[in-house]
């Protein structure tokens, strides 16, 4: 039998990264996804016991949790953990952490990083085509075999020349902005800071960034401030030939209001990747040849989720061996999302 | 000019329709319902032919109109047109080209994303009101998806352009290399098709390009490839390209145009990788109307004998 020594790390040797609820990625490609020789799982939902006992019969040994999306990591369950230095999450947002209790704990937070970036970008640009020119809505009108008997097709709006506003100019806000340049659109945001080394027309608040575009589109974090940020006065003056696309967060727009500017055609159309209470998605919605609609999978590519398994598995790993996480979230930067 | 017959071929577009009518004498051959009784008819005063990529001037046609002097096409495609009988009799021909560039790049993009990322299919299923968490799919990513382009003319490097944006490396076959361009030639369609991972076919139909999207492309460009057709329907082997669909020998494609339009393969209705369009690459109020323009344009400089705007012939 080999000697034990610390070169060969039992399973009980270990150190915990706990798992609230089952990730996204675990139930795609099974749960070795995330597997690394220098960590193990704790995986919470696997226990009968209820969270805040499961969390007290392990509180000792966690020092690092894997979050997802759906597995929100409350102050309750921080208090809950003393030992806990690390969050890692999977998704882009960070609005299901609380990140002030993280930051007074000085517990350190690993996002996706700008993995994803090119995936939302994309997901934005194939939205706004989709609906400007109606892309989803023909193609359900040809499968229908509708084309003989129906003759041609209502026309769409050009993409080229759109004045496209930009709200929250991040990693993605600039793939955005990028791509759509190349379709000949002019681009204008709003960010919490205006950024001085950037060429597009800076717009102080939402509204006046909706009062002079064409396509809105949210690509900010959902935090404290920006939850309902796109409201009756933004739609408004978003205006009758205005389009909204959202990748985002659903809470950052005012749902029933967006539904009600729709319905009643006071806006031209919108892409939607998010709601506010997934997966209940307004049905007035689905009558709408206007509007284009996706389940939250915005990222949900293979090439991503292979890149995520690197960036997880990456800091986890970095943790462990005291060296510098791979995608540290700047806490002090963060504004908080009180849910 | 109220005198001057202008023969339309079918149905286009209402804006195109309404301003011939207030200049000349428009005639609507599609409402005829004995077409030669219709042209014996009038042919003495036809002068102009309108036509598009469904219904242009043939030689029949242009036979059996002793006084017509121009046809201007509400397309930037020609291959509905007899370009030959048209240079033998000294007919003016125009075209609407530059544009619809825009249009048809931007839609060749949003097929490509389309096609790779589900959107339709995703917009389907939050539509049957079955969305579960818990429930996913995964797809391809677009960004940097090497792209290859038949035809860099216009519409070819406005794909390109736009490609570039998405890191996408370009590739292209064209009929001379373009070494301006730094974009990577290759000397033969299929080779192009075995090094790219998206196909686009953005060249004119002629007699050359007729199927130049064959069998032996369509395994070059196989299982995980994409083809995206915004040129015509004939660039493509309609019956090849069905039966790789539907048997997985193709990734996907998204189509804006077929062989028999408005006819379309059923076998495609089912297949969640494939888009299917009714011919909207130019299908913007704003080009259609900037199309219908220049048609009118190039009429109106005929007539009063002005340098004309889209000169082919």
């Amino acid at each position: 039998m080999a000697p034990h020594n610390n070169s060969y790390p039992s399973q009980h040797d270990l150190p915990n990264v706990l798992i609230l609820k089952l990730p996204p990625s675990f139930v795609i490609f099974g749960e070795h996804f995330f597997d690394s020789a220098k960590f193990r799982f704790l995986k919470a939902y696997e226990s009968s016991l209820p969270l805040p006992q499961f969390l007290l019969a392990h509180a000792q040994s966690v020092q690092a949790i894997l979050s997802s999306g759906g597995a929100p990591v409350t102050a309750d369950t921080i208090c809950l953990l003393p030992n806990l230095r690390l969050v890692v999450t999977t998704s882009q947002g960070l609005n299901h952490i609380d990140l002030s209790e993280c930051r007074r704990r000085g517990i350190a937070v690993a996002g996706a990083g700008t993995i994803f970036s090119a995936d939302c970008a994309d997901s934005v640009v194939e939205l706004l085509i989709d609906v400007l020119r109606k892309v989803s809505a023909a193609n359900r009108f040809v499968k229908q075999g509708l084309w003989s008997s129906q003759g041609d097709y209502p026309l769409g709006s050009k993409l080229g020349g759109k004045r496209v506003g930009i709200v929250g100019l991040g990693n993605i806000g600039s793939e955005v902005a990028k791509r759509l340049e190349a379709f000949g659109c002019s681009i204008s945001y709003n960010s919490r800071n205006k950024k001085p080394s950037v060429p597009y027309a800076f717009y102080p608040n939402v509204g006046e960034l909706a009062a002079n575009c064409d396509a809105l589109i949210i690509c900010c974090a959902l935090t404290d401030e920006t939850y309902h940020l796109i409201n009756k006065e933004v739609l408004s003056a978003l205006g009758k030939d205005g389009v909204i696309i959202n990748i985002a967060r659903g809470p950052i727009v005012d749902e029933k209001e967006l539904v009600r500017c729709l319905v009643e055609g006071e806006i031209r159309g919108a892409g939607l990747d998010v709601f506010e209470h997934e997966p209940d998605v307004p049905h007035e919605l689905f009558a709408l040849d206007n509007v284009v609609m996706s389940p939250h999978n915005a990222v949900f590519t293979r090439e991503s989720f292979e890149d995520l398994r690197k960036i997880v598995v990456g800091n986890l790993e970095a943790f462990f061996s005291n060296e510098p996480l791979l995608t540290a979230v700047n806490l002090d930067d963060q504004p908080h999302f009180s849910g | 000019m109220k005198s001057i017959g202008v023969l339309m071929t079918c149905h286009m577009d209402s804006y195109l329709e309404q301003e011939l009518e207030k200049r000349f004498n428009l005639l609507r051959f599609w409402t005829a319902t004995e077409k030669s009784t219709f042209l014996a008819t009038h042919k003495n005063s036809i002068r102009a032919v309108v036509g598009n990529a469904f219904g242009g001037a043939d030689a029949e046609l242009i036979e059996s109109l002793p006084k017509l002097e121009i046809v201007a096409s509400f397309s930037v495609g020609l291959d509905k047109i007899d370009l030959a009988k048209c240079k033998e009799k000294g007919i003016r021909v125009t075209n609407t080209p530059d544009v619809l560039t825009d249009d048809v790049a931007d839609l060749s993009i949003g097929l490509m994303l389309a096609v790779l990322r589900k959107l339709c299919e995703s917009d389907r299923y939050v539509r049957s009101d079955k969305w579960k968490k818990g429930d996913y799919t995964l797809t391809t990513k677009f960004t940097g998806k090497t792209v290859g382009i038949i035809g860099l003319g216009r519409i070819g490097m406005a794909v390109a352009k736009r490609a570039e944006a998405f890191s996408c490396p370009i590739h292209y076959y064209s009929r001379t290399e373009k070494p301006e361009t730094k974009y990577k030639y290759y000397p033969s369609v299929v080779e192009l098709a075995a090094n790219c991972d998206i196909l686009v076919v953005a060249c004119s139909l002629t007699e050359e390009t007729r199927h130049i999207i064959d069998r032996e492309v369509i395994d070059a460009l196989g299982r995980k490839g994409v083809l995206i057709n915004v040129g015509r329907g004939r660039h493509v082997d309609e019956p090849e390209l069905v039966s790789a669909l539907v048997e997985c020998r193709l990734g996907g494609a998204g189509l804006d145009v077929f062989e028999h339009e408005p006819e379309v393969p059923e076998e495609l209705f089912g297949l969640d990788n494939v888009v299917l369009l009714p011919h909207v690459g130019t299908g913007t109020v704003e080009t259609r109307q900037a199309m219908a323009d220049l048609v009118i344009g190039n009429l109106e400089a005929h007539f009063q004998k002005k340098p004309l705007l889209t000169p082919v012939v």
